[in-house]
């Protein structure tokens, strides 16, 4: 759990899963994205990404698109796949 | 069931005879279908005071009770950072409704009970409606109404809207509530740590100063939030010098939204604990199985092309022959039955009735299957789920232009008619993206200007008419990027928009609710575009007709001539100036005004031949790129000031679209001369 180990989330590869640590757009930007679902402590799975443009992500049973810019702003703890056969 | 008349004498109205009920919930939740169901067509559509933001309402009586309830936009909080939350917040806090029901999609419970956490703290009484079991119930997710009721402390009903279940019951709940509120002891998240002292703080600090009807608590909270709306209100409310107290202690206390929003979510977590049951492993569902296919960057693109092409298909088969029914049997027989009508009468009189007011009225009828159209399919896409990932598949193609997926979705339209362009705009969420795609939308080429690029090529260009036409419709695409570019780069510098969108689940459309989304715009732009559409029309018929005798002699002749050295650069002749001027009321126009001015006749063979004679090649293309970049049509013009509530973007609008217009006209036309072209 140290936050060394944090990633942005554009940096997860499509198919792996986070936990969320910090927001860091704002104050603004923190109560937007906790209204759909993203707060610290949120499991979060990356349904698409590829190298450019929005990504896909799975939070609370909530799909979501984020575009790459807000995706930078979301630092995660990455977890280990657990079943490295999905997607 | 329904009660039409929202007004009554006031004879038989007693005091508080009529119930406020407030239906919000977060988008996508079937907030409509529920809202649908109690009103059926009385309600009543329009838009909240000043702001862009659709607002419903209507009236029904239930158990003899009067109820008026009103829609509210859907939020997925109340925080001020959307339009749509503000005119929520604003609505509780000021119309203090009697009881506001939320709806809920229980197969999401957890994310929609963050704004039932954030109404609670404006302490309005609530009823919970849990929509879409049904869908919870194909996940897997297992969700119990009564232990959540117990949890919560607020009646709990549970609803399959879509199948008209459980909404009877949901109604008197609310109107139970309303009378006795003893079912209504809320469970309230509160604040864990040092912040619950801050709160107290704050409290004391501006205590007496808040005045009604805002809750000292709910803005304490709101200003720790760091709410800019509020912080506005309380700085003026505190004064100077509390306000220097309450601002440092926010400074130093800057990070407790982190705690308040996950204070909020582990709140929900224990409310839902007993009540809900998710099943162990995430089943993979319809939506993941179609969105395997919907959001490819391949495929999603297809998909795309497919659903514009079916929207473009039905309105050639379905809305151009009921427009040319409307124009040819109605209008056409009005007009003929009121010229004879008026046969004994002045010439002006026949003329302004027939000519000004009902080809006004036919320019109207003829939008209406468009419309129609147009927004069944928006409704549609919109209900099934599949708009937010088409918005998510066209993102990357309109990052450049500083716009996002939803821009995209908006112009696309645009090719069929720009007025649907221009109202689409409203899904998006952002001013400046609304505002900049209402801006551009009319460089879009639309079918009408497509139809007079299609009739006045070969007129010109013979065999080269296809790779001109192409070319015009190239330039007008590369025009508006350009002009999106340049003005997310100026006027709409430093206003990125974040895109964050939901996808939520795709599911079956309802025909209510789509019948309800058409009937709602299809009368708004009636409303609001109409007369604006009768008044040019009559203006320019005037303009044309008068002092008469003819056309030639016209003041619109006059004012054609009068701009004879702008239209020399462009190689216009007065007749070519006047021909855009009358494209005004309606494009295809300027075809009805070249046959009228050249041939005096009907717009046929003998039109091509004496306007390929009377008109060089050179001119003819200037006119083109003219006529592809002109001035939006009275139509458009209409639906941006109703979409914008001001005068001021239809008039930028009109002012860059003259200017890019004639700039791109009159270089056409110099370098064609200069290359000889067509000599």
């Amino acid at each position: 759990m140290s936050p060394t180990r944090c990633v942005r989330l554009d940096e997860l590869a499509q198919g792996s899963r986070g936990i969320v640590q910090r927001l860091v757009g704002g104050g603004a930007f923190t109560s937007r994205l906790a209204a759909l679902g993203v707060t610290k402590g949120v499991r979060i799975e990356v349904l698409q990404n590829r190298r450019h443009g929005p990504l896909l992500v799975l939070a609370r049973e909530t799909r979501l698109a984020l575009g790459r810019g807000e995706a930078q702003k979301i630092l995660v703890e990455a977890l280990p796949d657990e079943r490295p056969d999905s997607r | 069931m329904n009660d039409p008349t929202p007004a009554r004498s006031p004879a038989d109205r007693r005091p508080n005879a009529t119930l406020l009920v407030a239906l919000a919930g977060q988008p996508n939740v079937g907030k409509s279908t529920v809202f649908n169901l109690l009103t059926g067509l009385s309600q009543h559509v329009g838009n909240w005071p000043g702001k862009t933001v659709e607002r419903k309402e209507g009236v029904f009586v239930r158990d003899g009770e009067r109820v008026r309830i009103v829609d509210l936009p859907g939020a997925y909080g109340l925080t001020a950072r959307s339009v749509e939350e503000r005119v929520a917040r604003d609505f509780v806090i000021h119309e203090r409704p009697d009881v506001v029901i939320v709806v809920a999609d229980a197969s999401v419970l957890e994310r929609n009970l963050y704004l039932v956490a954030e109404l609670l703290a404006l302490g309005v009484p609530l009823v919970l409606g849990l929509n879409m079991m049904d869908v919870a119930e194909a996940q897997g997710i297992q969700v119990e109404p009564q232990v959540l009721q117990a949890a919560l402390g607020l009646p709990v009903v549970p609803l399959v809207a879509t199948r008209n279940l459980g909404v009877a019951e949901l109604v008197e709940a609310a109107v139970r509530l309303a009378s006795d509120s003893s079912s209504h002891r809320p469970s309230r998240p509160d604040m864990t740590g040092p912040h619950r002292e801050v709160l107290a703080r704050l409290r004391a600090l501006l205590g007496e100063r808040i005045p009604e009807p805002y809750d000292p608590a709910w803005v304490a909270l709101k200003l720790l939030e760091g709410d800019v709306e509020v912080t506005g209100r309380a700085r003026a409310w505190a004064g100077d010098e509390i306000w220097r107290e309450v601002d440092a202690l926010l400074e130093a206390h800057e990070d407790a939204i982190v705690d308040i929003t996950s204070g909020r979510y582990d709140w929900i977590a224990r409310m839902v604990r007993a009540a809900v049951r998710h099943p162990r492993l995430r089943q993979v569902n319809l939506t993941d199985r179609f969105d395997r296919v919907a959001v490819h960057p391949l495929w999603g693109v297809f998909v795309l092309l497919g659903a514009f092409g079916l929207v473009f298909w039905v309105t050639f088969v379905v809305a151009a022959p009921v427009q040319s029914w409307l124009d040819v049997r109605v209008v056409g027989r009005l007009q003929g039955g009121l010229a004879r009508a008026l046969t004994g009468s002045p010439a002006w009189l026949g003329g302004l009735a027939v000519d000004g007011v009902l080809g006004g009225v036919g320019i109207v009828l003829t939008f209406l299957p468009v419309l129609v159209v147009f927004f069944g399919a928006l409704g549609l896409l919109e209900d099934t789920g599949y708009l937010t990932r088409a918005a998510y598949v066209t993102d990357r193609f309109m990052h450049v232009l500083g716009l996002h997926g939803k821009s995209c979705l908006a112009l696309c339209l645009g090719f069929g008619c720009n007025v649907p362009a221009v109202m689409g705009a409203r899904m998006i969420e952002a001013r400046a993206g609304r505002l900049l795609t209402i801006l551009l939308a009319p460089f879009v080429p639309c079918s009408a200007r497509l139809m007079v690029l299609a009739f006045l090529a070969p007129v010109f260009f013979g065999r080269g008419a296809l790779l001109v036409s192409w070319s015009l419709v190239a330039l007008n695409l590369l025009v508006l990027a350009l002009v999106g570019v340049a003005a997310s780069r100026t006027l709409f510098r430093g206003r990125h928009m974040a895109f964050i969108m939901e996808l939520p689940l795709y599911h079956l459309p309802n025909a209510r609710t789509i019948l309800a989304f058409i009937w709602g715009h299809v009368l708004e732009f009636l409303r609001n575009a109409a007369s604006i559409i009768l008044i040019v029309s009559v203006v320019v018929w005037a303009a044309a007709s008068f002092p008469g005798p003819g056309i030639e002699t016209s003041y619109l002749a006059r004012f054609g001539r009068s701009l004879a050295p702008v239209g020399a650069l462009m190689g216009f002749d007065w007749r070519l100036i006047v021909a855009l001027a009358s494209s005004f009321v309606a494009k295809e126009n300027a075809i009805a005004t070249l046959a009228i001015l050249y041939g005096g006749g009907a717009p046929g063979a003998d039109l091509a031949q004496t306007l390929a004679a009377h008109v060089a090649p050179a001119s003819g293309l200037a006119f083109l790129t003219v006529t592809m970049l002109f001035v939006p049509c009275v139509a458009t013009v209409a639906a941006m000031r109703q979409e914008t509530r001001s005068w001021r973007w239809p008039l930028v609008s009109v002012l860059l679209h003259l200017l890019v217009a004639l700039t791109a006209g009159s270089l056409v036309y110099q370098t064609a001369r200069w290359l000889e072209f067509g000599r």
